[in-house]
């Protein structure tokens, strides 16, 4: 059996990558995935502790996460939409009327 | 498990929220008239409030230790039903003016608050979660509701974006705490071998990220002024009020449960508090746009804040007794603040105009010749935020400072001192403008902006509640400092 360690660094190394592209990404839609992999290693650490301590609560939680994370990504993508339709852009960068 | 009736009483104030909103939407189609929902979202709000006494009344664990009910969500429960009441009567005059939809409005405050009442009485992480998401989402909406605003879509996508960001740091958080101690409940997180454990402060450390966004910390805070100048105003004082206090709410909580939280956080909260000092006074000195003042001052407060929670941890590690004065000071400045912000903000969204043009400092020179009490209404929220006596604020910052000296934390109340006096400068300045420098000719002659009644309720409201604390602060302390405020 794979130590439950491995499962949990792999999450970490996931949570990093979305870190990683939401820091570095310029593209509003691949700053928007970058989230969904974060929450996605959420899940899959969660799965991993439920495992390990041999409860089933960290599985249940995962399903609400799953949830809400599709009613994040429906407001966000409702969002995204209107950005797109008001600038013609998804370049963040250019989404610049507010600052100092 | 069927949930008991006693359950269902102790989380009834936010089921009548989100029932008032689901109410709304589905009136939506059918009802036309605009002051028809404005007075269904007043009842909801107020009916959620007065059920929270009654939730108060059954006081204990509900849902099996899920939800806390006792005197410290009792407050916090109190205190986001009235902003919330106050935001929908100041909201109905903007919503007209600009033109917008009112039942979608409505609704999405009305969840947004249910979700603050969820925050301020979770004991569980997930359920804090699931409150923490309720306001959020909503909020995301709320900030891009004038949807063909540049200003307002990208006000919602920043908060959308970087709240997402937070949420997941936070999320994270849970998994963590949840692996090394094996559950969520923060009442069972007692034991002495989490205060040895790296993944659970790890874990807590994240936790302590992802609310820091939602308090507007600083290194986190740079949404703040962007998201606080572009949502439309009332949603803007919504923001600077009741979001903010409900996260403290939790930090508080946790930190009242968690043993282990007080002894890892200490030195975090020291550097939060006074980077976000510094980091909203001094941002706030160059502003010239009075909505992004304000935002910049609410980062400000948000720092004074998070010294009282400094002092709460270095007093939690002597035992809670000690720590009781330290979280009496956050409680009460808390309400002095939501007090003083929502104010603030209707004035500014009254006197904004059409389309919100008027905003710049400029736009606010020689009020208070063409509107007398406008101006003086302003200056004693202006004042209360700067922490002059007969105010509010005062006593705020007064109990924050006590704390902070009886802790032996005297660098930080030196800061503190220092940072009031940077505040005390842009603060005035505004009251300078509004007192001493003509308007221009066209601006004198155009009519004086008009304010309905239920803005002028909302003034009276905030300005009275801001002066009776400012002078009787005892009565809400009272309540406070009671030794059962975090039920057990």
């Amino acid at each position: 059996m794979v130590p439950t360690n491995y499962y949990v660094i792999l999450s970490a190394i996931l949570f990093g990558l979305g870190v990683f592209a939401f820091i570095f990404k310029r593209n509003i839609i691949t700053i928007f995935m970058s989230i969904e992999l974060m929450l996605n290693a959420v899940n899959l650490a969660f799965v991993a502790f439920s495992q390990a301590l041999g409860k089933l609560d960290g599985q249940v939680f995962v399903l609400f996460v799953i949830v809400v994370a599709a009613s994040e990504a429906a407001v966000g993508l409702g969002i995204i939409i209107l950005i797109a339709r008001n600038r013609q852009t998804l370049n963040v960068e250019r989404v610049d009327l507010l600052k100092l | 498990m069927l949930p008991r009736t006693i359950d269902v009483y102790r989380v009834l104030p936010e089921l009548v929220w989100c029932g008032f909103g689901v109410l709304a939407v589905l009136m939506q189609p059918f009802v036309r008239s605009r002051n028809f929902f404005t007075f269904l979202a007043l009842i909801g709000t107020l009916a959620g409030t007065a059920a929270s006494i009654s939730a108060a009344m059954r006081a204990g664990p509900g849902f099996d230790g899920l939800v806390q009910s006792d005197s410290f969500s009792f407050f916090f429960r109190l205190l986001v039903g009235t902003v919330a009441f106050l935001v929908v009567l100041a909201a109905g005059p903007y919503l007209e003016r600009e033109r917008l939809p009112f039942a979608e409005f409505y609704a999405l405050l009305l969840f947004a608050t249910a979700g603050m009442g969820v925050l301020a009485s979770a004991q569980e992480l997930l359920t804090a979660f699931i409150g923490l998401e309720m306001s959020s989402i909503s909020s995301y909406i709320l900030a891009g509701y004038r949807r063909d605003s540049l200003k307002s879509t990208e006000s919602a996508m920043k908060y959308f974006l970087l709240g997402s960001f937070a949420t997941a740091f936070f999320l994270y958080g849970i998994a963590l705490v949840y692996g090394s101690s094996g559950t969520t409940m923060l009442t069972k997180m007692g034991s002495e071998e989490l205060f040895h454990s790296k993944l659970f402060e790890l874990g807590l450390a994240m936790i302590l990220v992802g609310l820091g966004f939602k308090v507007a910390a600083a290194p986190f805070q740079v949404w703040t002024p962007d998201v606080y100048e572009g949502a439309p105003t009332p949603v803007t004082a919504l923001f600077s009020a009741g979001p903010k206090a409900a996260a403290f709410a939790l930090l508080l909580r946790i930190f009242a449960t968690v043993p282990a939280a007080t002894h890892f956080w200490f030195w975090a909260f020291w550097g939060l508090a006074a980077l976000t000092m510094f980091a909203g006074n001094l941002g706030a000195l160059v502003q010239t746009n009075v909505k992004r003042l304000l935002a910049y001052s609410s980062i400000a407060h948000a720092g004074y804040i998070l010294v009282a929670f400094a002092a709460v941890t270095s007093m939690a590690r002597d035992g809670s007794a000690e720590a009781a004065p330290a979280y009496a000071a956050v409680l009460f400045y808390l309400l002095s603040y939501a007090l003083v912000k929502l104010g603030a903000f209707t004035i500014v969204s009254q006197l904004g105009g059409t389309g919100e043009k008027n905003l710049s400092l400029d736009d606010y020179a020689g009020l208070s010749q063409r509107q007398p009490f406008v101006a003086a209404a302003l200056s004693v929220y202006l004042l209360s935020l700067l922490g002059l006596p007969v105010t509010a604020g005062f006593f705020g910052k007064f109990y924050i400072f006590k704390a902070a000296v009886k802790s032996h934390l005297l660098w930080l109340a030196v800061l503190m001192a220092v940072n009031s006096i940077i505040g005390a400068y842009y603060y005035l300045r505004v009251i300078v403008v509004m007192y001493m420098r003509e308007s221009s000719a066209e601006v004198k002659s155009a009519a004086p902006v008009g304010f309905p009644l239920t803005v002028n309720f909302v003034l009276a409201f905030t300005v009275v509640g801001t002066l009776y604390f400012g002078l009787f602060p005892n009565r809400v302390l009272n309540f406070i400092l009671q030794p059962a405020l975090f039920g057990r």
